[in-house]
């Protein structure tokens, strides 16, 4: 889209400052040499000096690495749950309890994190006392509580995708002597793929930085990355937050260049092959 | 599993040509409260195309669907060969079914489309490539295998679709609007291909269609449908020229109706008085109806004719002529309509075909002209 006239050029300049200012002074600062976050110091920077810092910080790496391993287990574990519940909604028709499973699912998304967190705890503790499993809180904990709310955003975007495409693929492969259960993996599946791919990365991404849910949840020796960035940042931002934080702003944004190349990429093909199509017409 | 593995089994002795091979007994379909299907029975031929006709909301699409196996009847039983199959789940019946939106699976190739049906009965690789090569051959679609469907167009893909449901060589396919989706240049040239392909694989076609056109020209036989009822079975012609209701001559071609009594019914057919017509109509193929009855008759526009002058002489009280003007005139270039104004005030439409080219003199709007119509062409309707 090109901007035409004065006053959308001034939209569009505002929009950019808003959004991305407050992203790139946070990494310049990262470059800065002063141990004061708000102080440049001209005569030794830029330096990467507070990436090597944090290279050498246990307690971030060992928090990164947990964050990883929570985000995974989660994003996986919520993409089978999800799925199932998002086709459950969107193709067995009207049963007993679908209005039920439909608010159930998403509730997650509407409830503040603080109610779903307590009641996560006070969960995990009754279950605790009750049969002994899970025993105390941490990372296993972390980790049900994640699936638990990320299920809600995969399980809305599998059903959106369902709604969107025609049953008839569906009754066409059973027409044609497939069992359900092989129409599901044979053709349903392949099809919603997209869909369960964006909600992995949704539920990643979602697992990754929560914060509130997580400090329910979690037990000592079980910190996440967001929990100790959030720890030492009450005791006043050091200058290494800025370098953790510019290195996780640069995987985000090769992520997502990455992506939105091959889906344009994806796009381009797809209108050669229609026009190729068109021109074929008999 | 499924009974289309077996090889044709030699044809059971209640299934020759002219008995029923699809038998559907007092089918009927609700949706809660809504009746879709309403105690339809039907017999269809082995080797026919039977096509049901009807408008939206007629049931066709709901009968059809039963006859899959997509929806189960709330009464009644579907019968296929003699083998009931009113609870047999879609993947285990000997029926395949070509959708209106084709239905092809977007992430496999051509081939892979078409091979989906016979891999589900695990035949070897070999045979199913044969089988594959075979199909597409007969839909002309040899060259295109590795192509993706979104690579393909309207027409083509229409191809695939048919191979694909013909490939398993089913008892009976069932077409939901198979040419609702092409452009008209290509209805036509797929119509016919379509007649060869069924006449070469002698498969059993039941066509759903809400185009008469579209059915007329493929059906051996047609089912009209109407409020979920079948109103009338029929050949095309039965239908078109003896039609068994107003609802049938009004769906099905145009048609021009006049409320009348019968007065006089004789060995030379049925006389009718009809104010809102302002003559007599003499049907001579009518079947008897009591003098005195509240009749519709229905003449079709093409068996009109048009004249400046009363044909013959007017001695006798006119019968199946009428005067009138001519207040619109539509030319279609092979035919031309013509909606006359008669002197009862009803508004009668006349169709001609344009068999001179540029001819002189032709009859112009607010002309006053003779309508006649041979004693055999009013279909007289008590319903």
């Amino acid at each position: 889209m090109k901007p035409r006239g004065l006053l959308s050029r001034i939209a569009l300049a505002l929009g950019l400052v808003f959004l991305y200012v407050p992203i790139i002074s946070m990494i310049v600062f990262s470059f800065n040499n002063s141990r004061l976050v708000t102080v440049w110091d001209a005569a030794h920077s830029p330096t990467l000096k507070w990436y090597g810092v944090l290279l050498h910080n246990e307690q971030i790496l060992t928090a990164a690495w947990l964050s990883i391993r929570i985000a995974l287990t989660a994003a996986s574990a919520a993409v089978v749950l999800g799925t199932l519940a998002g086709v459950a909604l969107a193709r067995f028709g009207a049963y007993r309890g679908r209005m039920l499973l439909a608010g159930m699912v998403t509730a997650p998304i509407v409830m503040p994190e603080v109610i779903t967190g307590l009641s996560l705890l006070l969960l995990f503790v009754a279950l605790g006392q009750l049969i002994g499993w899970p025993k105390g809180v941490g990372a296993v904990t972390i980790a049900l509580a994640h699936i638990t709310f990320c299920m809600a955003y995969v399980t809305v975007v599998v059903q959106s995708r369902l709604a969107g495409f025609d049953e008839s693929l569906e009754e066409a492969a059973m027409d044609l002597g497939a069992r359900p259960l092989k129409v599901f993996f044979r053709i349903t599946l392949p099809l919603i793929l997209p869909a369960i791919a964006s909600g992995w990365l949704l539920a990643f991404t979602l697992s990754w930085d929560d914060l509130v849910i997580t400090q329910f949840v979690a037990g000592p020796g079980s910190s996440t990355l967001p929990m100790v960035v959030f720890s030492k940042v009450r005791f006043g931002v050091t200058p290494d937050v800025n370098a953790l934080a510019t290195i996780l702003v640069l995987l985000v944004a090769t992520g997502i260049a990455i992506s939105s190349l091959w889906m344009r990429y994806q796009q381009r093909r797809r209108e050669r092959d229609l026009q190729l199509a068109a021109a074929a017409n008999l | 599993m499924s009974s289309q593995a077996t090889p044709a089994a030699p044809p059971a002795p209640a299934s020759g040509p002219d008995s029923a091979y699809v038998r559907i007994r007092d089918v009927s379909k609700k949706f809660g409260g809504i009746t879709a299907v309403d105690h339809v029975s039907l017999d269809i031929r082995r080797g026919e195309i039977f096509c049901l006709l009807g408008g939206s909301g007629s049931g066709k699409t709901t009968l059809l669907r039963m006859l899959a196996g997509f929806e189960t009847p709330t009464a009644g039983t579907i019968e296929i060969d003699g083998q009931d199959l009113s609870r047999v789940p879609p993947y285990e019946r000997p029926v395949n079914m070509m959708f209106q939106s084709y239905a092809l699976f977007p992430h496999m190739s051509v081939e892979r489309n078409v091979a989906f049906g016979l891999e589900q009965e695990h035949l070897g690789r070999d045979a199913i490539r044969r089988q594959v090569g075979e199909i597409l051959e007969i839909v002309k679609m040899s060259g295109y295998g590795a192509r993706k469907p979104h690579q393909l167009s309207g027409g083509q893909r229409q191809r695939v679709a048919l191979a694909r449901a013909l490939v398993k060589r089913p008892k009976l396919l069932l077409l939901d609007e198979p040419l609702a989706a092409l452009d008209r240049k290509l209805r036509e040239h797929t119509q016919f291909e379509l007649l060869n392909i069924q006449q070469r694989l002698g498969v059993t076609f039941i066509v759903v269609t809400h185009d008469q056109e579209e059915a007329m020209t493929l059906g051996t036989r047609l089912g009209v449908m109407n409020r979920g009822c079948i109103v009338q079975v029929g050949t095309p012609s039965d239908i078109y020229e003896s039609p068994a209701s107003r609802f049938v001559a009004d769906f099905i071609g145009s048609v021009n109706m006049f409320e009348g009594q019968v007065y006089a019914n004789g060995a030379d057919g049925l006389c009718i008085r009809s104010a809102d017509l302002g003559c007599t109509v003499r049907a001579e193929r009518a079947a008897g109806c009591p003098r005195g009855a509240t009749v519709w008759a229905a003449i079709r526009p093409e068996k009109i004719q048009i004249a400046r002058a009363a044909a013959g002489t007017a001695a006798a009280p006119a019968e199946n002529l009428v005067a009138g003007t001519v207040r619109e005139i539509a030319y279609m270039g092979d035919t031309s309509i013509y909606l006359v104004r008669l002197d009862s005030g009803s508004m009668l439409r006349v169709t001609l075909p344009n068999v001179l080219r540029g001819a002189e003199g032709p009859i112009a709007r607010e002309e006053r002209v003779w309508l006649s119509w041979h004693g055999s062409s009013p279909v007289v309707l008590t319903e």
